[in-house]
């Protein structure tokens, strides 16, 4: 059941991504930037509020008559001010709830993610805390509206003596000081929010914290295009002695108030429970089924420390060395956080196939697809291929070649991939060209395994793709698991293109003791060029 | 001219979807009163009579109390439920037995009761009962009241002066 709404949220996401990406480019991809836009939003909002709380003035009468003077008598910056503060507010909803609903598309809630999508929660419940106060001090009709509803449900729960909402049905009994409260919560709760968004992404590496520039230039004009074409504006002074009747609702921080008219307070408390606790449950409704983690094989690890540098998921550390390598330090796995990515095996400069050491081994390796095993799977793969133009494509298990097509090597990840691996599918003849495919570009199942690939090929990044590996022999495909057509129409056509390619020159047999496998007869072979 | 192309387009479809949200902001307007209607409220915190009498303890069961904690009566904390009716032209519109709040049934009793009402003239009664007796009430008003549209009508009860408000 789960599974299924997944799916289906996942090919509504795809049908809006690959149109995003083409225009924004996957970089500025604003739905790949939907966490970092929440936190830029977030600033909005805490910029615009302190410059608004310069003229904002607390007191029944004078709330009202503050917030007024600065829409009307200073539109052109408070008024903006203003637009800016509640257009940001409701931009963080969107973004927050579209965060949410995108990676639980992605199935980026379960096994180790637990803990970024629990914390989430507690970030959904203080953003419309939040908001809520921050309408309650405008102290017009909405205000009083929200004020009322408020104060109802919480008078519903059986925490306070003397009802709150009484504060609320005459003039007489409502004074000055509640603004002075509703001020203090309106900046405790979001200093709050802003507390648990760091916890949020505490445990994650290389958080996005802050949209390319360029995007957040784009949204800060259209947020000042949109607060100059429809300003934020009051609803008239709050009456106590009538009913805010007809009243312009925030539906994105108020869905749930009219529910309270038709359900009533106590089926809203339990909706909001039980959205809460299956939010709660859902990264073990069911489980995700872990690989084991990776494993140190402190004989092959000399401290290098770019497995921990590339760990999507701050999984691994350097820590002082146990043995007596002449190493200052060595690296440790936390079994908690890591995924069985294998980004660290990519990472790994002891990670090339090249090696003919009995059984490959390398620093970092997972003890349920090893290194060793990668290579026997692209050995027998290429032997698979027969047409001209042998194309060997190394794949993601989460993009659209994952185990969805013939003569491919499906891995964890991409960036599994040392990027020797495709130096050895080319100098030992085993292909004439390799595919890489991966995830759609703005949705790397483990964040930054296309960024890592990509790097490498580059250069950027170490290890290096060598640069005697002809480029035009390579190809990369970023699709999602829904664009299996796409990925093999692209493959396809690439094969065509490398059987038109004349023979490549660094070619060299593969090695006896390699090409028989594990166990069976070792005999040297000749090597030449090769680390 | 295509990056400006591009940027522009991006600008576009952005500032779209802020506009979208700008509009959901306060748009569509929601109305949760039908036209011509008001709002009348019965609210009010009072605490009935306590159920049980005080009963003064004896010289022998005051001395067998800790000396801090000597005390002349043995009053039970418990109150009564209040008993509240509201009629309107003659017709009863609510009644309930509003038992007493907090933990040990000490606190007063509450009741917060919308009724959303065409605008109009009304004859209103409002009663009470917070002691023991059987029947009959021991606070209540009647009065017609003039109903205008949107118009938030409150019976609220002082305890002070025991007599209920319509304000």
């Amino acid at each position: 059941m789960i599974g299924a709404i997944r799916g289906v949220l996942r090919a509504g996401f795809s049908l809006i991504e690959r149109p995003f990406e083409r225009l924004f480019t996957p970089q500025l991809n604003p739905l790949a930037q939907l966490g970092a836009l929440g936190f830029f939003f977030f600033w909005i909002v805490a910029v615009s509020g302190i410059y608004l709380f310069i003229f904002f003035d607390t007191g029944i009468e004078r709330a009202y008559l503050s917030v007024e003077h600065m829409t009307q008598g200073y539109w052109f910056h408070a008024g903006v001010m203003r637009s800016f503060h509640r257009y940001a507010s409701d931009l963080m909803v969107v973004m927050v709830v579209v965060h949410l609903l995108r990676e639980f598309s992605l199935d980026h809630y379960r096994g180790v993610r637990w803990f970024s999508w629990i914390t989430g929660l507690p970030i959904i419940w203080l953003l419309y805390a939040s908001g809520i106060t921050g309408y309650w001090l405008v102290w017009d009709k909405l205000a009083q509206y929200v004020a009322i509803v408020s104060s109802e449900l919480l008078d519903w729960l059986p925490i306070f003596g003397e009802p709150i909402a009484r504060n609320f049905i005459s003039t007489g009994t409502l004074t000055s000081r509640f603004f002075s409260l509703m001020v203090f919560m309106h900046v405790a709760v979001p200093l709050f929010l802003l507390f648990i968004m760091w916890i949020h992404i505490i445990r994650i590496s290389r958080p996005k914290m802050n949209p390319p520039r360029t995007l957040a230039l784009l949204s800060l004009t259209a947020l000042l295009a949109v607060s100059i074409w429809k300003p934020a504006l009051s609803q008239g002074h709050a009456d106590l002695a009538k009913v805010p009747a007809e009243v312009g609702l925030d539906w994105l921080y108020l869905p749930l108030y009219p529910l309270t008219n038709i359900w009533g307070n106590g089926a809203v408390w339990a909706f909001l429970g039980a959205f809460s606790l299956m939010i709660a449950l859902m990264p073990w409704l069911p489980p995700l089924r872990r690989a084991k983690p990776a494993q140190i094989d402190l004989e092959h690890c000399n401290g290098c420390a770019r497995c921990a540098e590339d760990c999507p998921y701050e999984a691994i550390r350097m820590v002082r060395r146990t043995d007596d390598m002449p190493f200052p330090t060595q690296a440790e796995v936390n079994p908690s956080l890591c995924v069985s990515c294998g980004i660290c095996v990519g990472a790994c400069p002891s990670s090339t196939p090249f090696r003919r050491s009995e059984g490959l081994k390398t620093g970092i390796d997972l003890p349920d697809y090893s290194l060793n095993e990668l290579r026997e799977r692209v050995i027998a793969a290429a032997g698979t291929l027969t047409k001209p133009g042998r194309v060997l494509v190394l794949a993601c298990e989460h993009g659209a070649a994952g185990g969805r097509l013939d003569g491919t090597v499906v891995m964890p990840c991409v960036a599994m991939m040392p990027p020797s691996l495709i130096d050895f599918v080319l100098s030992r003849d085993l292909a004439d060209g390799v595919v890489v495919a991966g995830c759609a570009e703005s949705a790397c199942y483990n964040r930054l395994g296309i960024q890592w690939t990509e790097q490498r090929f580059a250069g950027q990044r170490d290890p290096y793709l060598r640069a005697r590996v002809p480029r035009d022999r390579i190809a990369t495909i970023w699709a999602s698991a829904l664009e299996v057509t796409k990925a093999q129409s692209a493959i396809a056509s690439f094969a065509a293109t490398i059987a038109r390619l004349p023979p490549l020159r660094l070619r060299s047999p593969l090695a006896t003791s390699i090409a028989s496998g594990p166990g069976k007869n070792r005999e040297p072979a000749e090597v030449k060029g090769d680390s | 001219m295509t990056k400006v192309l591009r940027l522009a387009g991006q600008f576009v479809v952005i500032a779209a979807l802020f506009a979208g949200v700008a509009w959901l902001s306060d748009r569509p307007v929601y109305r949760q009163i039908p036209e011509g209607s008001g709002m009348m409220m019965l609210t009010f915190v009072h605490g009935a009579d306590r159920k049980g009498e005080c009963r003064r303890l004896t010289p022998e069961e005051i001395a067998k109390l800790a000396p801090n904690m000597r005390r002349v009566q043995d009053c039970p904390r418990v109150r009564r439920s209040l008993y509240v009716e509201l009629d309107i032209d003659g017709r009863k519109i609510y009644a309930a037995d509003l038992p007493p709040t907090g933990i040990a049934g000490d606190g007063p009793s509450r009741v917060y009761q919308r009724f959303v009402m065409p605008a109009g003239k009304y004859d209103v009664a409002v009663r009470m009962r917070d002691t023991a007796r059987a029947d009959g009430f021991d606070h209540e008003r009647h009065g017609t009241v003039d109903f205008a549209p949107s118009q938030m009508f409150v019976i609220d009860y002082r305890p002070e002066s025991g007599e209920f408000i319509f304000r």
